[in-house]
């Protein structure tokens, strides 16, 4: 008992409270976002040619990108201001109010879920891809990398970081290092861009194929948003939140630009859109077998950051929907030594061990790009909503962004084309999800709402908005 | 060497597991469940953020 009375003196920070550890900066951030983000160039954007070509794929890279530079300017913007754990829940809580916060936090935590199934799926079949062993199942690599990064982000958020950060940059190198391998200043040497894409097969289904890419685009960037689900643990969230996810984007901007060209060059869009592994077959076809064993690796520690980052964003999200009482607030619990939301992530743990072994990877991934879009559109509103309400000089923000209301209103307009594109390809997925969201909003409304601290969860020192 | 691996995967699974079940029980029957559900959104902001321009 004094053991337990000394860890109790040592461990806690506000009196006898126990609090999320703020430890972080913006490297940790950048690793945040970029970490869950970096996959999709290893597989999933290329899909995306499948739909529509080539030219397609680049088109999308290009326009979703600037989708996701709106979610990036508007993101920072609210969460330099709104700096808690949970991320766009906090924000939607306070400037739309609690059935949209409810819901919001429900899609963070299905695009991560589903992310990390996805990433888990990935690495298994990865290395069962690799070894050619007959009777080899990717089962137990789905448990490793699911339990061990479960372990990892109950230890601590810095270590959790710090590994994201070196495991994220080793598998960004890895593509600047195939990009510059196969001299991308010499077309004909290695790279066939002009005899693989030609005016004939660039967009072979017009542009409807373009607006069908949309859905798979989304790959290039997914998940870049997850940077503010660390607003309660960094240094300095108005100054770190920004810097690390804006510097996110134009790493991915980067990356994604270098993975289309390099695989778009080595592959006929026929094959670059059915292939799982884009990367590792363009190290494959290099000739070269340490850029092939490079990336492999790198397609593993893609895939393993990217769960890493998203077993720390969904337990974020999941956590403070039981601070504030939306959910039961025995999910509210903060580890008093290792100060991370361990309740949350050992409740999240076997759940997505279920969906990996029950789910296949196309099923997961639509899951994760639905709810993501769902969550972008609210974002597109929301900023509208903050600006109205507590106009620039009302407030103090860290960051503001520029051109407002242009980036609010291309995201929403580029949603709205997502969300067609989805349902060309999976409508009846896109039906059921919104669906299960107008349900579990009713349930939230007429039963859960009744347990919720009504003024206790409002907790930013703000002046009242405007026309209240 | 893949099959030795495949069975060392779930060998770390299963220890990692059960040391997290270990750890959480520990935590849950040493502190009470209100200091563990003691945190509270925006403290640190509320602090050091008057938000005054």
């Amino acid at each position: 008992m004094t053991v337990a009375v000394e860890n109790t003196i040592t461990t806690t920070i506000h009196g006898d409270r126990v609090s999320l550890l703020r430890v972080l900066g913006p490297a940790h951030v950048w690793a945040l976002g970029v970490g869950i983000v970096l996959v999709g160039e290893f597989t999933g954007w290329n899909f995306s040619a499948d739909k529509g070509g080539a030219l397609a794929a680049l088109i999308v890279c290009w326009i979703v990108g600037l989708l996701y530079t709106s979610v990036a300017m508007i993101d920072s913007e609210v969460t330099s201001t709104v700096a808690a754990a949970g991320g766009q829940y906090a924000q939607a809580k306070h400037i739309v109010g609690p059935l949209m916060a409810f819901n919001v936090a429900l899609f963070l935590v299905f695009a991560y879920t589903m992310l990390e199934v996805s990433d888990a799926i990935l690495l298994g079949d990865t290395i069962v891809a690799k070894a050619g062993v007959e009777g080899l199942t990717h089962n137990s690599f789905i448990a490793a990398t699911i339990v061990v990064l479960a372990w990892l982000n109950y230890r601590g958020v810095l270590m959790t970081l710090n590994v994201n950060f070196v495991i994220t940059a080793i598998a960004y190198i890895s593509i600047v290092i195939l990009f510059f391998s196969v001299s991308p200043w010499t077309q004909g040497a290695v790279l066939k861009l002009n005899e693989l894409v030609t005016p004939g097969n660039a967009l072979p289904y017009g542009w409807i194929g373009v607006i069908a890419a949309f859905q798979f685009g989304i790959w290039y960037y997914l998940g870049i948003e997850g940077t503010t689900q660390a607003a309660e643990e960094v240094r300095s969230p108005a100054r770190s939140l920004p810097y690390g996810t804006m510097a996110g984007m134009i790493t991915l901007l980067i990356a994604a630009a270098m993975t289309w060209y390099v695989c778009a060059s080595l592959m006929p869009w026929e094959y670059l859109g059915i292939t799982y592994y884009p990367l590792w077959d363009a190290g494959k076809l290099t000739g070269s077998p340490l850029l092939e064993n490079l990336l492999f690796v790198a397609t593993l520690l893609a895939a393993l950051a990217s769960a890493n980052g998203c077993i720390n964003d969904a337990a974020r999200a999941w956590f403070s929907l039981g601070r504030d009482r939306y959910l039961p607030s025995w999910f509210s619990a903060v580890h008093p030594r290792y100060r991370t939301p361990y309740r949350s992530i050992l409740f999240l743990l076997p759940i997505a061990l279920a969906f990996a072994f029950i789910a296949d990877l196309n099923q997961a991934i639509t899951f994760s790009i639905l709810s993501g879009v769902l969550q972008y559109t609210f974002m597109s509103i929301n900023i509208m909503m903050f600006r109205k309400k507590w106009p620039l000089g009302s407030i103090r923000r860290g960051y503001t962004h520029p051109f407002h209301p242009l980036p609010a209103i291309v995201l929403f307009c580029l949603c709205v084309v997502t969300f067609f594109a989805i349902f060309l390809g999976f409508g009846s997925q896109l039906i059921a999800m919104v669906a299960f969201y107008f349900l579990i909003s009713l349930w939230f409304h007429f039963y859960r709402y009744r347990f919720v601290r009504r003024g206790d969860q409002f907790t930013m020192p703000w002046p009242k908005p405007q026309g209240y | 060497m893949w099959i030795a691996l495949s069975y060392a995967c779930w060998g770390i699974s299963i220890v990692l597991a059960l040391w997290m079940l270990y750890d959480w029980f520990k935590v849950d029957t040493t502190y009470s469940e209100d200091v563990l559900t003691s945190s509270r959104e925006g403290e640190l902001e509320a602090v050091s953020e008057k938000h005054r321009i």
